[in-house]
């Protein structure tokens, strides 16, 4: 299924192929399919059609209905399915149609997932990875356009993991599926047909739990996740040609949360912006800043963050969807802010 | 629905029943004692009334099956084979209890025993059943898997959503509400729209058995035939177990909203005395029997209380595999 390009751009390995985000996804499903008998993928339609975004092209075909299943309407139930399969011998791979409809699994990923190993004593190992399809710029109203990504960080017990760029998707769902402990990993749809170098292979699994430095710069840290680390990368770009070297952190877990690597970071450059499509209360964006701000770290400027509106929900109005939703240019001007 | 069966359980193994029962019933007893003592803390639902469904069910699985039980778990626990003090143990928080003392009362968990969940979250133990029992038909096995719940779990989504997907799925998974007629304070009417549970089978093309729930023999014999049709590869089956708890819905609850006089009705049918019947034990014999089984729910609480508490360090590492 693979698109195999020529290019062979830099950074991330010569061996690396040109794929879009949606491909990457599909990559990573087909090689832990492959590679162990144990992983099944469940979820509404999946099996149908590659899936209702395509992610999963061909892998029915390939592996068959039983180890890509079709699911009931019923979140909360094949949520606990796969955690029953996961603590008999399995490694499920559940698809969450759309972020929004997570709550409705509220249940098995706040109660059951993260709690489960440990009120057992440990006598359990719990390798389900929830793969929940979000984010805003698809025109789908309120209740089909959120990332969710802050919702579950909260939860000892839990890993929560995210993918801005087509290479991220490939390694870091490669890492989730493997991980022993539950791990929400949220792709945004609106990168499904960005194009990225993926290095496909073993060798390419993310690390649990480390951020990753996408652009290296000495002047301000950007800190984002999913379609606002691709807008980073973009104003990182425009910065750049005034001269202003930004660096580039895909934080990639929010739990656990690589603070280490933002430290690194803003340790160089002393500046620091969090980009997320998200509202900045309980947010990753604030419980870094928290962070920072407790140990007594010496800015150069004070943190910044852009966010989603503290009161709004996201519109279906076209228009009004690319205003609320942060852009890359707004994403450089919180940069000169704080460069001011 | 309902089923009279005749049973074909040899008298050795009934009488290691009536023994079981016995020491669920007197396990029960010393929890409250115990509590009294401050030995043990927090909360405990306890089951006394309803020892012949989870003697009678968990008996008719083998040690390859496995098994979810709910908050109101002790009595399970105990059928599956779990020891006195391991359980004890749990209650106490220390680390002689089946999860090293973490889990509590609601809790009581032990995969070597395929006892593969505890649920505090009323209907949450179903589709984890159904996921074990999917399990063990995709990795080949012939294992089944038993699920208890409740009259008023029987309300809440994940019962429905986990009988559908068993049932489309034909998964090997036996599903058991022990009805008690009450769900916390309320009485199944208030809440309920059936008096037979077993009814909610008919909306998931699953075949509903009703069960008398205070007599071991038809719990056994009609659970052992849902399990060997899950064997058969034939899917699942929903069994409702009619019994009464005696205590109320959990340690400060002295339950004043029953109806006059019917506690005494369901004690006229207790499971101990009617399999005691059954079996033609003198009262000499079930005298001695309660004594010996009183030892040793004595003893098993002493040995529990020995074991030291888990410290931080231990409980850090049940939270992450890695
Ligand atoms: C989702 C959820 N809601 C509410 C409760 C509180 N609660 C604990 S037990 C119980 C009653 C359950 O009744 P039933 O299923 O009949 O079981 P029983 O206690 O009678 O054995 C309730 C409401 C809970 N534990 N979980
Ligand atoms: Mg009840």
């Amino acid at each position: 299924m693979s698109t195999q390009l020529e290019s062979k751009p830099a950074g991330v390995g010569s061996d690396a192929a040109e794929l879009t985000y949606r491909e990457a996804i599909n990559a990573a499903l087909e090689d832990e399919l492959e590679s162990d008998p144990a992983v099944i993928l469940m979820g509404e339609d999946v099996a149908t059609a590659g899936g209702v975004f395509k992610t999963n092209e061909g892998l029915s075909d390939r592996f068959g209905r039983e180890r890509v299943r079709n699911t009931p309407i019923c979140e909360n139930g094949f949520v606990g399915v796969a955690l029953g399969m996961a603590v008999t011998g399995m490694r499920p791979v559940v698809e969450i149609m759309f972020s929004d409809f997570l709550p409705t699994a509220g249940d098995a990923i706040v109660n059951e997932l993260p709690k489960y190993r440990f009120m057992c004593g440990g006598q359990c190992e719990v390798p389900v990875t929830v793969r929940s399809i979000g984010g805003a710029t698809g025109r789908f109203g309120t209740q089909h356009s959120a990332t969710g990504e802050s919702w579950y960080m909260a939860l000892p017990g839990l890993k929560v993991a995210t993918a801005g760029t087509p290479d991220s998707a490939y390694s870091v769902l490669r890492a989730a599926i493997r991980s022993n402990d539950p791990v929400v990993f949220f792709e945004h749809r609106g990168l499904y047909g960005r194009k990225g170098p993926v290095r496909r292979g073993d060798d390419n699994i993310a690390a649990v739990g480390d951020a990753a430095v996408l652009r290296e710069g000495s002047d301000v840290t950007i800190v984002a996740t999913l379609l606002m680390l691709d807008r980073a990368l973009i104003a990182a770009e425009q910065l750049a040609e005034n001269g202003v070297d930004a660096e580039v952190v895909e934080l990639r877990w929010l739990r656990p949360l690589d603070t280490e690597s933002v430290r690194r970071s803003v340790e160089k450059t002393g500046r620091l912006v969090v980009a997320e499509e998200q509202v900045h209360a309980a947010g990753w964006g604030a419980t870094l800043i928290s962070q920072f701000a407790m140990e007594g770290f010496e800015w150069k400027s004070r943190p910044r963050a852009v966010s989603l509106p503290d009161n709004l929900l996201i519109p279906y109005t076209p228009e009004l969807e690319d205003t609320v939703v942060p852009s890359a240019e707004r994403i450089a001007d919180e940069v000169r802010a704080a460069l001011k | 629905m309902t089923t009279v069966v005749e049973t074909k359980s040899g008298a050795d193994q009934r009488t290691g029943w009536y023994r079981r029962m016995l020491e669920i019933r007197l396990f029960e007893d010393k929890v409250q004692e115990l509590f009294m003592q401050g030995k043990i803390q927090g909360t405990t639902h306890l089951c006394q009334g309803h020892e012949a469904v989870s003697v009678g069910a968990v008996s008719a699985i083998e040690a390859r099956d496995y098994l979810t039980i709910t908050y109101r778990g002790h009595g399970h626990a105990l059928a599956r084979g779990m020891s006195m003090v391991a359980a004890y143990g749990e209650l106490m928080g220390r680390t002689s209890g089946c999860c090293n003392g973490v889990g509590g009362s609601m809790h009581l968990t032990d995969f070597s025993k395929n006892l593969i969940g505890a649920f505090a979250i009323i209907g949450a133990g179903l589709p984890v059943a159904v996921g074990a029992g999917l399990s063990a038909k995709m990795r080949g096995t012939d294992s089944v898997a038993l699920s208890f719940s409740g009259d008023g779990g029987s309300n809440i989504g994940t019962f429905h959503e986990a009988l559908n997907m068993a049932a489309v799925w034909k998964v090997p998974v036996v599903f058991v509400i022990e009805n008690n007629l009450y769900g916390e304070y309320s009485p199944i009417r208030e809440t309920t729209p059936l008096d037979d549970l077993a009814e909610r089978a008919k909306g998931y093309a699953m075949p509903g058995v009703i069960v008398d729930g205070q007599d071991v023999d038809a719990v056994h014999a009609v659970v052992a035939e849902a399990v060997a049709r899950a064997r058969a590869g034939e899917g699942p089956t929903l069994i409702e177990a009619k019994t009464y708890r005696y205590r109320g819905h959990s340690r400060t609850d002295p339950a004043k909203y029953r109806a006059e006089g019917e506690l005494e009705r369901w004690k006229l049918r207790d499971p101990i005395v009617i399999l005691g019947d059954r079996l033609g034990l003198s009262d000499d014999e079930r005298k001695s029997l309660q004594d010996e089984v009183q030892a040793a729910v004595d003893a098993a609480a002493v040995e529990a209380e020995q074991a030291p508490l888990p410290t931080l360090e231990e409980i850090e590492n049940y939270v992450y595999a890695a």
